[in-house]
């Protein structure tokens, strides 16, 4: 492990609002790790799907304009919890390396931007910087009788090339996080299909029909519970879940959490630091029967 | 299937431009359907995404650039994770949407309007503001009733503000979309 672990940190719009608690315990468990986070100064929204699908230019920058905000801190890399703006940013710093690209993002910004930075996943940095060995190190409440499927969503390790993290067909990062904590993990088949993205609003037929089968799946495999890495997946997976149900005919009642979140129970964190009360489908059943032991008392039996 | 004769309607120029602008070789694809067959929108699409390179490599411009399924791709890469040739596809699925929109084939459907409303916000705040979105986009297609049905789950857990968070530099951001909005029309 690096000793002195020193990121900027992009929390991203969806951190503000529907991914509140994805921020809360990802700040919680790096705090409690000893990974130093601080917030980009002023940052913006990057544009996420909509602006590259309008132009490269004008996505690009957005990010550049964060990402030059982290390079005026003494940064040189960013850390995000957000896959898409993971996407925005890593792409940016990616092509303004090209002097032709790099001139036609800067004629749109206030002055020329310093991209050069590192930008990475709050999941790869615990990864790849600080290990998952000595995450292991830190557990205190064993996840023990947790079964679990890990859903990645399809953009946190894709395009491979500029992702450059884990598989692009089978991702196993958090996977091996939540074994090291203690958890049963069930190979999760679907986890790197997609949940119909920010579909919800214009084609919400798309998200029952591609969640719906998601939740399907992670049932017919025997997860108690999904972990997500994916402020947009989780909401399609977790808000949406009623709208599921009655769209589908199906009867789901799957906690969906963040891997953050289940990392923090870990480590001993307190379910109101990790904004476990903030999930719609309430996971309360599952959390105390852990707590209590009771799920191994039943697998027992 | 459709049938199209390339001699009389090959535009080479757009060829040219979507490679250049993708920075993907066309040529490289020879329609093994990876793709398509990984596509989690193709029962969307009206023209699937390998024929959507096929007509692209044979500068079928019109036909291109007029098809529903440029809107209904959602960039979640699958395409581009799966090529045996190491095609970019999802790129030019972007490309030939920009070129769509820059051209006037407007495109169609709800998606393009959620899109649009999501960078009405960007423009507007500097951050997305996620009811003020929804209130746009609802008052571009008249459906009232999207996601009436959440607020009750939702709206207790406090996640959804009514408010637009404050950032300073919204000015700053806001002219990223006024310059390029005056780049475009150069």
């Amino acid at each position: 492990m690096n000793t002195s672990l020193n990121f900027a940190y992009y929390p991203g719009c969806s951190s503000t609002g529907t991914s509140i608690e994805y921020d809360m315990s990802s700040r919680a468990i790096c705090e409690a790790l000893g990974i130093k986070l601080t917030d980009v100064p002023d940052w913006n929204c990057c544009g996420s799907t909509p602006a590259h699908t309008v132009d490269h230019s004008l996505s690009s920058a957005l990010s550049a304009r964060n990402l030059d905000h982290v390079a005026s801190m003494g940064l040189d890399s960013c850390v995000t919890p957000c896959p898409s703006c993971l996407a925005n940013l890593k792409t940016a710093s990616h092509r303004m390396e090209d002097e032709g690209f790099r001139n036609k993002v800067n004629k749109l910004l206030d002055k020329p931007a310093n991209t050069d930075v590192e930008t990475k996943s709050v999941l790869q940095i615990l990864v790849e910087d600080y290990g998952i060995e000595n995450i292991q190190k830190k557990v205190v409440k064993p996840l023990t009788g947790l079964v679990v499927g890990a859903y990645y969503g399809c953009i946190l390790n894709r395009p491979p090339e500029l992702m450059q993290f884990d598989d692009r067909e089978h991702p196993m990062a958090m996977d091996n996080i939540m074994e090291a904590l203690g958890a049963t993990v069930v190979p999760f088949p679907l986890k790197v299909e997609c949940c119909g993205a920010s579909f919800g609003i214009p084609r919400k037929d798309v998200v029952m029909r591609l969640s719906g089968k998601l939740l399907d799946t992670a049932e017919e495999i025997g997860a108690m519970a999904l972990v997500t890495a994916c402020p947009l997946c989780q909401m399609n997976l977790d808000m949406r879940q009623n709208q599921i149900n009655n769209a589908n005919g199906t009867n789901h009642n799957m906690p969906i959490f963040y891997f953050t979140q289940l990392l923090g129970l870990a480590l001993g964190l307190t379910e109101k630091e990790l904004g476990m009360n903030k999930l719609c489908v309430s996971p309360r059943t599952l959390l105390d029967a852990m707590a209590n032991g009771e799920i191994l008392k039943e697998k027992a039996a | 299937m459709k049938v199209v004769n390339i001699i009389s309607s090959y535009n080479s120029e757009f060829v040219e431009q979507v490679e250049e602008e993708s920075g993907q070789k066309l040529n490289l694809c020879y329609q093994c359907g990876k793709c398509t067959a990984g596509c989690p929108y193709t029962d969307e699409y009206d023209i699937s995404v390998s024929q959507i390179m096929r007509l692209t490599q044979a500068g079928q411009k019109d036909k291109v650039l007029q098809a529903n399924s440029l809107w209904l791709c959602a960039t979640c890469e699958s395409c581009t994770a799966r090529c045996p040739n190491q095609i970019d596809v999802a790129r030019i699925m972007d490309v030939l949407r920009h070129m769509a929109r820059r051209e006037g084939y407007s495109g169609s459907g709800r998606v393009k309007t959620f899109w649009d409303s999501f960078l009405g916000s960007v423009k507007s705040n500097g951050r997305v503001f996620e009811v003020g979105l929804l209130v746009n986009y609802i008052s571009h297609t008249g459906r009232f009733w999207t996601d009436i049905g959440l607020g009750p789950k939702v709206l207790p857990k406090g996640k959804i503000h009514f408010k637009p968070t404050e950032m300073q530099g919204k000015k700053e951001v806001e002219k990223i979309f006024m310059r390029f909005k005056e780049e475009s029309a150069k």
